[in-house]
């Protein structure tokens, strides 16, 4: 067997300095040669533990020996057997601390690169043109409607409509995909992708109301008398701010809004899309997770000249994604590490002027594992700032809870679903994804997604509650 | 894609339209809103439902043209389509039997109070509605108003049509000479929202305002709504859009209202 060569064939990308001024894809994916090459790294080994280690158990060295057999067909056949949405997962799934994690080739040299291979498929079948519609199945003759057009709704949809179900999904805002569209900035998804995703869910037979809010135009138990099993995937709540004084003051965004205004929205080709945004020339986002990263990074996108992280706790202890923060510093994003703002002060027209922060150390680790941060006393220091964006995360969406009041929530306002099997409190209607966990990733909300299709099954089947 | 079945400039910039959407038409509740985009370009625009036709499946809407996507809002007519329409949006007023209550309504807002007008006398009260503009010309609904209401008093600025001033003046007046008012309720631009609630303080009456802040989503997601109430940070879109007139921190809305005058201004020049 030839040597395994030691790092993952390396991903053309766009040079930092160009892309920073533009929203286009930063990685630019595989060619043919180097995905071969790349799959030939993965030695098929008997017992892999990357398949455990996918949310959403992915055939990972069928579809690789299939890249390296030059099959790209049946491998993307293969992968979308248990992964409806592979461009989309290829590009945000955390692999480092997945599949990645586990992979056998991992423990000596960089493990293979299973992420931009899945990736790969996606692009490639995308690049041929019309995609393959499976067969329809036979009718079940039964009804499921999903709550919420976000990752945990559509990957529920695509199992629940390939086991024959009817499936009708219902979207409060006026494009699907939730925060995928909403949330993860384009450069790092790019929107065809996702709404290709979606197109080829409505071809399977999927169908999809934009524009409804349940809770108001419908009430779950109006849902309810029309079908069989609801599945509510409404994700993100309201944003967590800091509370500190000033926070009110003009140019400060949740990470929510901000995102929004330039994703959805499309902000950043204001005025011809007419949603505004500020583009601050001194920009500072707080947090230190992946959305925060985004922020910042968009901030640089949309001219600013400083876009500083400011985050509490010490490098090591960010939950972004390592190539998120990579990313991030490669295109000069400035990190104000073990600092946390205690002010925001404004000049004379409320517009937000300079931020305050407190200086930070680590002391001992606190639940999470993480050394907890600890103020040092007398050591506030203030920067000049335009804008700022609090990233530190939100509660799940309160729209469902507030106008369902037999469902059972946590102590977060989150709907209480059986981890296993999506089941709430409530009879025939399932749950997964933010609005169930709170805050996590895209894959852990198409996991959940997953698990919920399998409990609805078993219960359309069985009708045992 | 909602269809416009109506579209009229009711008074120079105030516009009313009416689009067949049932399934809004069927649960609107006085003080409920819509989120309107009516094209691909434009913002997500929070706008009071003001009236509905459950039978027809119909829901009208009165609206400002004041930015750019209010302008192209104003461009559409009858057989248009809007590009996207959600809602019904946003708690409802309050109802019940309180015995008097005052609706006070400007701009857009005369529009915004006919429903809760209805829905308050038929709870038992007695309405008494003040209706307001810069000049007569510029008041509109006024038969339907007079319908509902036990009594409507005008207020205009150039004294064309009842009392010279505001609402808030008359109003002022009115609670000086005792007249017993037991809620009030004001739509329609901030700083008349302000200015009610600066009036009826002193006199401890219950005052309840619409606010219309910012909003992208509407749904509860972005938190670009927020405002101080009572110390509390609450998110107009779901925690309202109706909040005690007196526990609002009303210099933070005023100037988050001005945030993106510029933008506006720019964004309709393209």
């Amino acid at each position: 067997m030839a040597k395994i060569s030691p790092r993952k064939t390396p991903m053309r990308e766009q040079p930092a300095k160009e892309r920073i001024r533009n929203f286009n894809e930063v990685p630019f994916g595989y060619s043919i040669e180097e995905a071969v090459q790349e799959a030939k790294r993965c030695i098929q080994c008997k017992n892999p533990g990357c398949i455990a280690g996918c949310p959403v158990e992915i055939d990972i060295p069928g579809f690789i020996r299939l890249i390296a057999e030059k099959d790209f067909k049946e491998g993307i056949n293969l992968l979308k057997e248990k992964n409806i949405l592979p461009a989309i997962c290829g590009r945000v799934c955390p692999q480092e601390e997945q599949c990645e994690k586990v992979c056998v080739v991992g423990v000596k040299n960089e493990p293979v690169a299973i992420g931009r291979l899945e990736r790969f498929l996606a692009d490639w079948e995308r690049e041929q043109g019309e995609i393959e519609i499976p067969p329809k199945p036979k009718s079940s003759g039964k009804k499921v409607a999903i709550v919420g057009a976000g990752p945990a709704g559509i990957t529920a949809a695509a199992d629940l409509v390939r086991w024959g179900h009817k499936v009708d999904m219902f979207e409060a805002l006026h494009q699907p995909g939730g925060v995928l569209v909403y949330g993860i900035p384009e450069f790092r998804l790019p929107k065809e992708i996702v709404f290709g995703e979606i197109d080829y869910l409505k071809k399977l037979g999927v169908r999809l109301y934009t524009d409804s809010v349940i809770g108001k135009v419908k009430s779950i138990d109006e849902l309810l008398k029309e079908y069989d099993a609801l599945f509510l995937g409404t994700g993100a709540g309201l944003p967590w701010f800091l509370e500190v004084p000033g926070e009110n003051l003009n140019g400060i965004y949740s990470a929510n809004e901000y995102l929004t205004r330039a994703n959805l929205m499309k902000a950043y080709l204001f005025p011809k899309y007419k949603t505004p945004i500020v583009r601050g020339k001194r920009v500072a986002t707080v947090g230190g997770g992946n959305v925060a990263m985004d922020c910042a990074r968009s901030a640089l996108r949309l001219g600013a000249e400083k876009s500083i992280i400011i985050y509490r706790r010490s490098r090591n202890e960010m939950p972004a994604r390592d190539e998120e923060i990579h990313h991030a510093e490669e295109e000069g994003v400035v990190f104000q590490l073990l600092s946390n703002p205690a002010a925001f002060h404004g000049n004379k027209k409320n517009w937000v002027a300079e931020v305050e922060c407190i200086r930070m150390k680590l002391g001992e680790p606190d639940d999470s594992g993480r050394r907890r941060p600890v103020p040092i006393p007398d050591a506030n220091f203030r920067m000049p700032i335009d804008v700022a964006v609090i990233a530190i995360g939100n509660s799940p969406n309160p729209l469902i809870p507030s106008t369902t009041p037999d469902i059972e929530t946590g102590k977060w306002g989150n709907i209480i679903a059986d981890p296993e099997t999506g089941k709430t409190s409530k009879k025939s209607v399932f749950a997964g994804g933010d609005v169930a966990t709170g805050a996590a990733t895209v894959i852990l909300a198409m996991g959940a997604g997953k698990k919920a299709a399998r409990g609805i099954e078993e219960y359309l089947q069985t009708g045992v509650w | 894609m909602i269809e416009i079945i109506e579209r009229e400039e009711l008074v120079p910039n105030v516009h009313t339209c009416t689009v067949r959407a049932p399934g809004i038409a069927k649960k609107a509740l006085p003080g409920q809103f819509v989120i309107v985009i009516p094209d691909e370009y434009s913002e997500r625009t929070p706008i009071t439902i003001a009236d509905w036709d459950r039978k027809a499946g119909t829901v009208t809407f009165v609206f400002l043209e004041i930015g750019a996507s209010s302008q192209r809002m104003a461009e559409l007519n009858a057989g248009d389509k809007l590009y996207s329409f959600t809602g019904p949006l946003g708690n409802p007023f309050e109802l019940g039997k309180f015995g008097t209550v005052a609706l006070v309504g400007g701009c857009y807002g005369i529009g915004g109070i006919y429903q809760a007008a209805k829905a308050l006398r038929k709870e038992g009260n007695r309405i008494i509605t003040y209706s307001e503009a810069r000049s007569n010309f510029l008041l509109y609904w006024n038969d339907k108003l007079e319908k509902v209401s036990h009594e409507v008093k005008y207020a205009t600025t150039d004294g064309s049509r009842g009392k010279k001033g505001h609402a808030w003046d008359i109003l002022q007046k009115d609670l000086t000479e005792k007249t017993k008012i037991h809620r009030i309720i004001a739509v329609g631009c901030t700083f008349m929202m302000y200015k009610v609630a600066e009036v009826t303080e002193p006199f401890g009456i219950k005052t309840i305002v619409s606010m219309n802040p910012v909003m992208i989503d509407g749904t509860g997601m972005c938190g670009a709504c927020r405002i101080v109430v009572d110390n509390q940070t609450k998110f107009a879109c779901v925690d309202g859009p109706h909040f005690d007139a007196h526990k609002i921190d009303w210099d933070i809305i005023m100037s988050r209202r001005k945030a993106y005058l510029e933008e506006e201004i720019i964004s309709k020049e393209r």
